[in-house]
């Protein structure tokens, strides 16, 4: 009776322990797996006028034969076309640029709610979350009125009389990094934020003491401790950057192609699916490999002993 | 940190959320319509509401290309939806996309125009699954003023050179061009301009087409489908390549703000886009009874010519006619004079090859590569 029991809870535990490793895996199976495998499916196969606009990849032909059809054309049209590789190169430079410009702007934000008295942390806080309870596209779109020719910013610039002409603002690149900045800056302060309160200001004390300028403390001593949160924050902003398709889209011109323009061309304009999902395959493989090489520079950093 | 747990706030919202949706599926039946933007009268949805006692749910699009893809994936929901004839609804009738018509439900179907029935037939033999809804031309919205004062008070603004002679377009750019952004629209203006058949698919043609749009496209703000309303209305644009419709709502806008912006619409000397717009019904419509209900409900003389008034788009049902105002009636711009009717242009629906040639000819020349 007794070894029974001990069975059972034995068992308990290991069912127990297999939800719990179960529980993430079959998350990533269902929600990224399962998405993946479809997209390569689509990207393996060829369009057709139908409902949906693609082929199946298998077909039984008569005397029980499996037929496979795989058509690779996809992938080599996005390897072998000059368009796809400037809108990715051109995506690849607003992200970096824009990922730049939140790391100039955010990080000193960052650090004065950090280093600001207690009560005002929450209200500096909620001043940078407070913009998330408007919709996105929203506030993209706000954009539109304020840097349009006939829009807030120009009214206000020649009502002070600092120019006499409307700028073209709208439908150019400046707007796009305007955008940019303006979206993902919070996801910038934020990691930073966490990161530099858990610092420990009294380092900057002892590398006063020892003669450290503070210009040469906050390189030696903040700098790279905040780095695990600079990490982050630069990857919270550039990759989704990468994909971007709203702010391009609502902001910028004709000319500024970014790869999520050009995905929606695919599926949208010439109803290629086919295609639209190697462009994706291709991007996503594209983008890992820097990924992976800045996630292993984060692990050093974290494993280092501080 | 006070102890703050958000589900607190968050899971009460689901709860309400996921209740009010379930809620009303046995109250009422419902007829889910994807339409244009500003493409019914403002009491349309109201009154066929409080006459059939079927609640309408409208989602809207400012580009057949959204709503084809919609269509291609399957299980959009929607019950009515409103494609161009051509080349959309007769790609999508091939793709067998659209449900037969069950034509006796639709009492006032043998009262529309011949006309427009029988060229509806050579891309739906029988009419079997397309009813007309409105005609529109593709042409030109311009601010006059504006471009008078870039062109001169003489320029003649009826023509395609405005967009596509790159002098013309290059006094423009500062004032602001769009350009649809519509591959088959752009090529059929371009080949117009130039003389040839707007439908021509030889090569030669559209390179030559694609050179007069690469030469314009350094003076062109943007590429939209939409957008163009609005700018135009407050004088942000100069001129506009749009629907006749959306510009004349442009125009009645610019009036009503009185800002001094004076909106025209102009029909190109060298040929416009006629366009057919159509109402269909997708084969997997969640509610067909109430599609055809609310198809029956625009064949109404009353109700479609109350739409034209609004819309400003020409319908294709004779008895409403006299029902129409008559300053919408005798507007050249929405019901073309006969000699103008001559100069229209009927796409033809190209072939998959065809488009994907025209939209890789499209992208580059948008991306000024």
């Amino acid at each position: 009776m007794h070894k029974l029991l001990a069975k059972l809870r034995l068992r308990d535990r290991h069912l127990a322990r297999l939800v719990n490793i179960g529980a993430p895996y079959l998350w990533l199976g269902l929600f990224f797996l399962l998405p993946f495998a479809i997209v390569l499916h689509i990207s393996l196969a060829e369009t057709a006028l139908a409902q949906p606009p693609y082929t199946s990849l298998w077909e039984w032909v008569d005397d029980g034969i499996l037929q496979i059809r795989l058509n690779l054309q996809n992938f080599s049209t996005v390897f072998h076309d000059e368009l796809y590789l400037a809108a990715f190169l051109n995506s690849l430079g607003v992200a970096l640029v824009g990922t730049v410009l939140c790391l100039l702007i955010g990080y000193p934000m960052a650090y004065a709610i950090a280093t600001a008295p207690e009560r005002w942390r929450v209200v500096l806080l909620m001043l940078i979350i407070l913009p998330f309870w408007t919709s996105f596209l929203i506030r993209v779109y706000a954009w539109i009125s304020i840097l349009k020719p006939n829009g807030l910013l120009n009214h206000l610039l020649m009502g002070l009389g600092v120019i006499d002409a409307p700028l073209t603002l709208l439908h150019t690149q400046t707007a796009i990094y305007i955008g940019v900045v303006y979206s993902y800056l919070p996801f910038m302060i934020l990691p930073l934020y966490a990161n530099l309160t858990r610092l420990d200001f009294s380092l900057l004390e002892a590398a006063a003491d020892l003669g450290c300028r503070p210009f040469k403390a906050f390189l030696k001593v903040t700098l790279p401790l905040s780095l695990p949160g600079l990490v982050a924050g630069s990857m919270l902003v550039f990759i989704p950057v990468v994909g971007e398709f709203v702010i391009p889209d609502l902001l910028g011109g004709p000319d500024n192609l970014m790869i999520g323009n050009m995905l929606w061309t695919e599926f949208f304009g010439n109803k290629d699916w086919p295609l639209a999902a190697a462009l994706t395959l291709s991007l996503l493989g594209l983008l890992v490999a820097p990924f992976v090489l800045m996630q292993r520079l984060e692990r050093r950093i974290e494993g280092e002993p501080s | 940190m006070p102890k703050f747990n958000a589900l607190h706030l968050v899971l009460p919202a689901v709860w309400v959320g996921l209740l009010s949706t379930i809620a009303p599926v046995h109250a009422e039946e419902t007829v889910h319509l994807y339409n244009w933007n500003d493409y019914f009268a403002e009491n349309t949805l109201e009154e066929f509401q409080k006459k059939t006692g079927i609640r309408p749910v409208l989602d809207l699009y400012d580009n057949n290309d959204v709503l084809e893809a919609k269509l291609f994936a399957g299980s959009s929901g929607y019950d009515v939806v409103f494609p161009t004839a051509r080349p959309f609804g007769a790609r999508q009738i091939k793709a067998g996309l659209y449900q037969p018509l069950d034509k006796s439900k639709l009492p006032g179907l043998d009262q529309l125009d011949p006309a427009v029935m029988a060229s509806l037939k050579e891309l739906d033999p029988d009419n079997a699954h397309l009813v007309p809804y409105l005609l529109g031309t593709t042409g030109l919205g311009i601010n006059v003023a504006k471009v008078k004062a870039a062109l001169g008070p003489d320029a003649a603004i009826d023509t395609w050179a405005i967009l596509f002679d790159p002098a013309q377009a290059a006094k423009l750019k500062s004032c602001g061009i769009s350009i649809l952004d519509d591959a088959t629209e752009a090529f059929a203006a371009a080949l117009a301009w130039l003389g040839k058949d707007p439908n021509s698919r030889v090569s030669d043609d559209l390179d030559a087409a694609a050179k007069a749009l690469k030469d314009a496209r350094k003076s062109i703000r943007y590429f939209h489908s939409s957008q163009y309303i609005s700018d135009l209305a407050n004088g942000d644009l100069c001129v506009a390549h749009g629907y006749s419709g959306d510009i004349l709502q442009a125009r009645s806008r610019a009036e009503e703000a009185a800002k001094g912006v004076t909106v025209s619409f102009q029909i190109p000397r060298e040929g416009a886009v006629l366009a057919t717009d159509v109402v269909a019904i997708p084969k997997d419509a969640p509610n067909p009874a109430a599609a055809h209900a609310f198809i029956a409900y625009l064949l109404e003389p009353a109700v479609i010519a109350d739409i034209t008034n609004h819309v400003k788009y020409a319908n294709a049902n004779p008895a409403a006619t006299p029902l129409v105002a008559e300053a919408v009636r005798t507007d050249p711009g929405i019901y073309p004079t006969e000699a103008v009717r001559q100069k229209f242009i009927v796409l033809k629906t190209p072939s998959d090859k065809q488009l994907r040639d025209l939209n890789r000819r499209w992208t580059r020349i948008k991306a000024e590569r």
